[in-house]
């Protein structure tokens, strides 16, 4: 009734192929991503600074780590440390060149991880599953060693933490400390919006299909002519990439400054969690996934008391605090009962309900 | 089911020679000195009770088992150690018994993947995805389509597969299978748990991708009345050795065949 095909014809093939086929996904994602834009002109800077940037910085980490779970069906549990490679690296590359532009750098740190990613990619041709992630683990404990103790990383720095230089764009500060919100918002929003526009490039061709060969039934794709190795050590690179920007971007454009326990186990549980609850092998759920898991207890912690205090019950914030976890958690839960397979399927099945709604099928 | 009655099969150049490959597990031996060839354009059964070496003859064929003794000849080129990838460039293609097709993509998706080969694209035009890229994808589509209309399944094109029933799952395999355009097709028990109807369909796909497109067959199948209706020249395997080869007439009335099959009195 309101979201249906009826009437759209398409007349070629790669019309056909479209990744957004039906004009009123199109016409929602243009809304969507002029909202975003329109963000800046609240100048909340807490809603953007606290909210969007991570939000957007996650997802991206998430996208990240979704090419690599949830299209070609490798387990990673090293997602932090690959973030933390990117960010590393771009501190390395705009001190050693502080001439280049920063997003050149924070582009170029993504190669950085996607080379670290494919080296500990390699033993993912053997084996798979929940060994691959035992696997994954030692990078992620080796490279946060090396965070740690490898100084020339730091610049030699003392207090062993990294830290955003003061870095312009056409003469307006978008890293360091005299950045405003609203224009790192804007650099964060543009990156994110043209990698994904790439990931759902890749994901829709040929390198999309062999992934999801991969995933579902390597034998078969091995059949077909698809090599195993390039194609998984393919995914490695590109999740790497991604998750590499993320980091970059986390400590550049959020954070501002950074030690290696960013980048630990936690947070590549983190982006697991968004992946899983996002749903596994789709990049809208990856920003459904961030959104639940990072803007949720955001929300709840806002709404909680101004819902109670009508009641006259005072709350305190430990006790939010101690509220929004276990709401969190069970909400968690409560959505893998109902939907296993994320809540992507959970938005293709409203859109479903949407198309034939006021019938039932 | 044959258009005419004792057809004259001409002698035709070889395609792919099995010479005196053995195969062994540890202490099993699951292929005994077997010795076989199939000729261009033929249909070639494969037949035998269970356990006789039928799949994994199929298995060392197209390379994923490397048989311990002998050599496999295809296309004039003899070899004895060949990735999977390898034989599909070289032109095998195969279907399994067991349906292995990618559960979570569509009949579409499924047949696209078999076109991987032959898409060019690198990553840089992948990434973009409109110019080159696209125009690619849709020249292998229009060719996908054309297998879609041929196996009749235009109306499962946009479901997973992992929902649709077993005879049409066949039938998807066989269209990635085609997708490939293969110069062999090795077709692993194609009508195992059909029904009549879907048998007769099934037997009728494979005489036109032969006839029309010129394809080789190799098929195992236990129906023999299917067998052997469509098979030009069948050869017939016991507990990992070959017990016959012949024209399907010839393998009918041989007594070791029929003993293998019927049991012998003692």
């Amino acid at each position: 009734m309101f979201y249906r095909e009826a009437g759209q014809f398409k007349t070629t093939y790669a019309a056909d192929m479209a990744i957004f086929p039906l004009r009123e996904d199109r016409i929602g994602l243009a809304v969507i991503i002029v909202c975003a834009y329109a963000l800046v002109f609240t100048g909340n800077s807490f809603l953007l600074q606290a909210v969007m940037i991570p939000f957007l910085v996650f997802s991206l980490a998430a996208i990240g780590l979704n090419l690599l779970t949830g299209y070609t069906g490798l387990l990673s549990l090293g997602t932090g440390a690959f973030m933390g490679v990117g960010a590393y690296a771009c501190y390395k590359l705009t001190t050693a060149f502080p001439g280049l532009n920063i997003i050149i750098c924070i582009l170029a740190s993504g190669l950085f991880s996607a080379a670290i990613g494919v080296l500990f990619g390699l033993p993912s041709l053997r084996i798979k599953g929940f060994y691959l992630a035992v696997a994954t683990l030692a990078a992620q404990f080796f490279l946060q060693w090396c965070f740690i103790r490898v100084p020339w990383l730091v610049n030699y720095n003392v207090s062993g933490a990294i830290e955003a230089p003061l870095r312009t764009l056409f003469g307006v500060p978008i890293v360091g400390a005299t950045a405003t919100p609203e224009t790192r918002y804007l650099v964060v929003l543009t990156l994110v919006i043209g990698l994904t526009w790439v990931a759902s490039n890749i994901v829709h061709g040929r390198i999309g299909r062999a992934w999801m060969a991969v995933r579902d039934m390597d034998i078969a794709a091995e059949l077909i002519g698809i090599r195993l190795l390039r194609t998984k050590l393919l995914a490695f690179a590109v999740s790497s990439y991604y998750c590499g920007v993320a980091g970059a971007l986390l400590v550049f454009l959020w954070y501002g400054g950074a030690e290696y326990d960013v980048f630990n186990i936690n947070q590549s549980f983190f982006i697991l969690f968004m992946v899983i609850i996002g749903g596994l092998g789709s990049l809208i759920g990856s920003f459904m996934g961030a959104a639940l898991i990072f803007i949720l207890p955001i929300i709840l912690g806002m709404v909680m008391p101004a819902i109670l205090s009508p009641f006259g019950i005072g709350i305190t914030a430990a006790t939010v605090e101690h509220l929004r976890f276990m709401i969190v958690g069970a909400l968690i839960i409560f959505f893998l009962i109902v939907e296993p397979h994320g809540l992507a399927r959970l938005w293709q099945i409203g859109k479903q309900k949407l198309r034939v709604w006021p019938f039932p099928y | 089911m044959r258009p005419f009655e004792n057809p004259v099969i001409p002698q035709r150049e070889t395609l792919l020679a099995v010479e005196n490959v053995s195969l062994a597990f540890g202490g099993v031996k699951a292929l005994t000195d077997v010795s076989f060839d199939i000729r261009k354009g033929e249909i070639r059964a494969i037949i035998g009770p269970n356990g006789a070496g039928k799949t994994s003859m199929l298995n060392c064929i197209n390379g994923f088992y490397h048989p311990t003794h002998g050599s496999i000849t295809f296309k004039g080129e003899k070899r004895r150690r060949m990735r999977p990838s390898a034989a599909a460039r070289g032109g095998i293609a195969r279907t399994f018994q067991n349906v292995a097709l990618f559960k979570g993509m569509s009949t579409l998706d499924n047949i696209m993947t078999g076109r991987s080969l032959k898409m060019h694209k690198g990553f840089f035009w992948q990434m973009l995805r409109y110019g080159p890229a696209l125009k690619e994808e849709a020249g292998h589509r229009r060719v996908v389509e054309d297998i879609i209309d041929f196996l009749e399944i235009q109306h499962i094109r946009r479901t997973p597969v992992g929902k649709l029933p077993y005879g049409l799952q066949k039938r998807v395999e066989l269209g990635r299978a085609l997708a490939m355009e293969p110069e062999l097709l090795l077709l692993d028990e194609p009508m195992a748990g059909m029904n009549l109807e879907e048998k007769e369909d099934m037997s009728r796909f494979i005489l036109d991708v032969n006839q029309h497109f010129g394809t080789t067959i190799a098929l195992i199948e236990h129906d023999m009345g299917v067998v052997m209706d469509l098979s030009d020249r069948v050869v017939v395997l016991e507990y990992g050795r070959k017990i016959a080869d012949g024209t399907p007439q010839e393998v009918k009335r041989d007594e070791k065949v029929v003993a293998a099959y019927l049991g012998v009195a003692h």
